[in-house]
């Protein structure tokens, strides 16, 4: 057993830290947020350049060979300077689905991910599934040689500034869910874009009769749903990941404020139930790397085994980021909540956070199913 | 003992009920507005008309426009108010300022301000919280030095909510710097419009203009302005410290949003069964529900035990507290219900066009207000300081 980050793995953190302080500090990123266009290819051009893009991709894509722990570390310090770069949509949704796939068109793309040319969004959610769906509305009907998507996707995050989409489809021809990969601007697809608490921006996405050739499916004919629940376990664990950044920062912080704010003639960090808050918060954050970490490590595992150690993260970090950004809001007082000071946009980040693939409750009962339940399959 | 309200307050409640339903704005009605969408005009515009009818300062002794109303009374008509859902009323003037002046107040201060306070023709704001003084406000640095019949004032005040539309403030403000902290306090009436007063919005992470700094730099306020002696302005904040703690537990209008949540959940698409039926949600639905129960009984008893126009005690503390809990839960279940329609954020202060089209308004509002509600364990006296007060007051501890 072993909980060391390999010299590599603590070169790219270091590489990826260095620029991630100087392209996204906190003004820039309110800047570029403010701005329109609000995405700068410049930025996801210098991740391709250190390699960043690459590091979870196998040699044979033009990678470097990593993988579920690359991922971690960069979700990692792109939540400790909020990131609003599509990593986790490009990266570990649409390359988790373009490596896994078949033919020589996914291979393409996952070559153009590592290249910063593909960019991609996941349309799976639909307004009828809260948060996992369970039927899907869209479908891909055959029609000869090719499929004609129609349906609605709900709240794809990053969409307009994806150039290819994930989405996820019922072929009435046969059972189960199909996935298939896109080009965001093919006749027939019409978005609603619009921001997000957190400065990042989504779209619900309308296809009528959207043409898609044979290249476009990742799996055989409906049979992609365990592929879909593989790439969701290992985006909620590098969301996770990513909150581990976002809950750094706000104790940090919170901490630090305590020790410089002075009121009745003290420091904020000498009144005991403030202290006692801040231990708290220590906690939760203790306990939400463990569980981040066992998850990471456990994606490779059976599909059982993965799903509950997911499951188990994402609870318990659910109710960290409730608990360590409410804490933090509630010790700085009204200044947390003002627009132009960092801590309240990390404590709506933790928010977000908490309600991505699914909340406690949601994993809870994954958990206990998975767990208490012999002949139960992940879902 | 006796759950019930007597035939008096009973037909009181209905004719409260006929007034509102009567006289309800028509340009209120049958709107999805929230609060930061208000106007200006659309709080005056209701103001005004429990004004007219003489119904806008229960509270107030009969000679300045009080009705006269039992504790209980008041308290029924807050529900009545919240029960239809009716635009907020401001505390500045009518719960704050008001009680000041006709307490501790000159004869010509009742007269000139207490009339336009109640009609509406004066719009209050609150400056109290300074950078370096919150929960410890009587710290507070904004200085005003005499000068013959007029104070300089010089300082800066901050969290001021809707202070962009307000024609006066009441400040709280240091008069002698060598006296200890709560001893050199004076509490100033400064008429906004005065030169060398600048307001500017503070915007908050929800998106919305809702509070403001107030910047003092050598405005000249008359002495007459002054309410109470000079150095013991303390006595009128405290006083309206206890008055503003008194309606903050909010078990109404937490109600109602509670109502509107049960009936989000209950009818909305975005799952089958509807999120109600799933026992998980509904157990923590429940839960709320039956803490405001209690909370609404606990009120009743603390009300009918106090003494008619009495300031409340240190008990109010207690439905602080327990209020804003449970109205930043409430909160938290509707951000959990709108699902992943909970993200979108239609206020972002920019030129892109809103997202009319994503998920339903309640769904879009969620996270708005959710972020919004932080503050209600943070003003009008923080819950750890609320939670000091109860150890000392309560449990003389």
């Amino acid at each position: 057993m072993n909980f060391e980050f390999t010299e590599e793995q603590s070169m790219l953190r270091q590489a990826l830290s260095a620029y991630l302080n100087d392209t996204c500090a906190f003004e820039k990123r309110q800047a570029l947020v403010r701005s329109q266009p609000d995405w700068r290819p410049e930025i996801w051009r210098g991740l391709v350049d250190l390699g960043i893009l690459g590091a979870s991709f196998p040699e044979a894509l033009g990678g470097t060979g990593g993988g579920a722990i690359e991922n971690l570390i960069v979700m990692e310090e792109s939540g400790k300077v909020l990131s609003i770069e599509p990593y986790l949509e490009t990266v570990v949704i649409g390359g988790g689905f373009l490596q896994r796939a078949r033919g020589s068109r996914a291979e393409e793309l996952a070559r153009g991910i590592v290249a910063g040319e593909v960019v991609l969004a996941f349309a799976h959610t639909e307004p009828h599934s809260r948060q996992t769906p369970v039927q899907l509305q869209t479908t891909a009907s055959r029609s000869g040689s090719h499929y004609l998507l129609n349906g609605h996707k709900a709240v794809v995050i990053a969409a307009p500034w994806a150039t290819h989409l994930i989405v996820t489809a019922h072929t009435p021809g046969a059972p189960g869910v199909s996935a298939f990969v896109i080009d965001r601007r093919l006749p027939g697809i019409t978005t609603c874009d619009y921001p997000t608490v957190d400065g990042r921006v989504a779209s619900d996405i309308y296809f009528e009769n959207v043409r898609l050739d044979d290249t476009a499916l990742l799996t055989e004919e409906g049979a992609a749903l365990p592929l879909i629940e593989q790439v969701i376990d290992e985006a909620t664990a590098a969301v996770c990941a990513e909150a581990l950044g976002v809950m750094r920062e706000l104790h940090q912080r919170t901490l630090e404020y305590s020790r410089q704010r002075k009121q009745f003639g003290r420091r904020l960090g000498e009144f005991q139930v403030l202290q006692h808050r801040m231990v708290d918060m220590l906690m939760h954050l203790e306990q939400s790397i463990s569980a981040t970490y066992v998850a990471t490590l456990r994606l490779g595992q059976d599909p059982r085994e993965r799903a509950a150690a997911v499951s188990a993260a994402k609870a318990i970090v659910t109710k960290a980021c409730a608990f360590i950004g409410q804490g933090a809001i509630q010790i700085h007082g009204g200044i947390g909540l003002a627009e132009e000071f960092a801590l309240g946009h990390y404590f709506k980040r933790a928010t977000v956070i908490e309600g991505l693939f699914g909340s406690v409750d949601d994993h809870l009962r994954r958990y206990a199913q998975l767990s208490f339940n012999p002949r139960a399959l992940p879902a | 003992m006796n759950l019930e309200l007597c035939a008096t307050d009973l037909a009181f409640r209905d004719e409260v009920r006929r007034f509102i339903e009567a006289e309800y704005p028509q340009a209120l009605r049958n709107q999805e507005v929230e609060p930061d969408e208000l106007t200006k005009e659309d709080y005056l515009l209701w103001h005004r008309t429990l004004a007219r009818k003489g119904w806008i300062a229960p509270a107030w002794p009969k000679e300045h426009g009080g009705t006269g109303w039992t504790a209980l009374q008041r308290y029924i008509f807050g529900q009545e108010l919240a029960r239809y859902d009716t635009v907020p009323l401001l505390p500045f003037g009518i719960n704050m300022v008001g009680p000041v002046i006709y307490t501790f107040g000159t004869p010509e201060q009742k007269q000139r301000f207490l009339p336009p306070t109640f009609s509406g023709d004066i719009w209050w704001c609150q400056g109290y919280s300074e950078p370096g003084a919150g929960s410890d406000l009587a710290s507070l640095k904004t200085r005003a030095e005499r000068n013959g019949d007029e104070y300089i004032v010089n300082g800066q005040k901050t969290w001021t909510t809707l202070a962009q539309h307000a024609d006066w403030g009441f400040f709280l403000v240091r008069t002698n710097p060598a006296a200890k902290a709560q001893e050199g306090i004076s509490f100033l009436l400064i008429d906004l419009r005065s030169p060398g007063v600048t307001v500017r919005p503070l915007i908050t992470i929800d998106g919305t203009h809702e509070v403001n700094e107030i910047w003092l730099e050598n405005v000249r306020v008359p002495v007459e302005n002054r309410v109470f002696r000079e150095n013991e302005g303390w006595t009128c904040a405290k006083f309206l410290l206890e008055h503003e703690r008194s309606g903050i537990a909010r078990v109404a209008r937490s109600q109602r949003a509670l109502e509107h949540l049960i009936d989000f959940c209950a009818t909305d698409e975005m799952s089958s069964p509807p999120l109600l039926q799933d026992p998980y949600f509904a157990r923590k639905v429940a839960e709320v529900q039956i803490e405001l129960l209690a909370l609404e009984y606990t009120e009743l008893r603390l009300l009918t035990a106090a003494t008619e126009h009495q300031a409340p005690g240190p008990e109010s503390s207690l439905l602080k507290i327990k209020g804003s809990e449970l109205q930043q839960r409430i909160t938290e279940l509707a951000r959990e219900a709108a699902g992943h329609y909970g993200i979108v954020f239609p206020h972002r202060r920019d030129t892109r066009a809103q997202p009319h089209e994503a998920g339903s308004s309640a769904a879009r509002r969620a996270a708005r207000v959710y972020l919004n509600t932080r503050k209600v364990s943070i003003y009008g006296g923080s819950n750890e300081i609320q939670r000091n007060i109860i150890a000392k007051r309560i449990l003389n501890l």
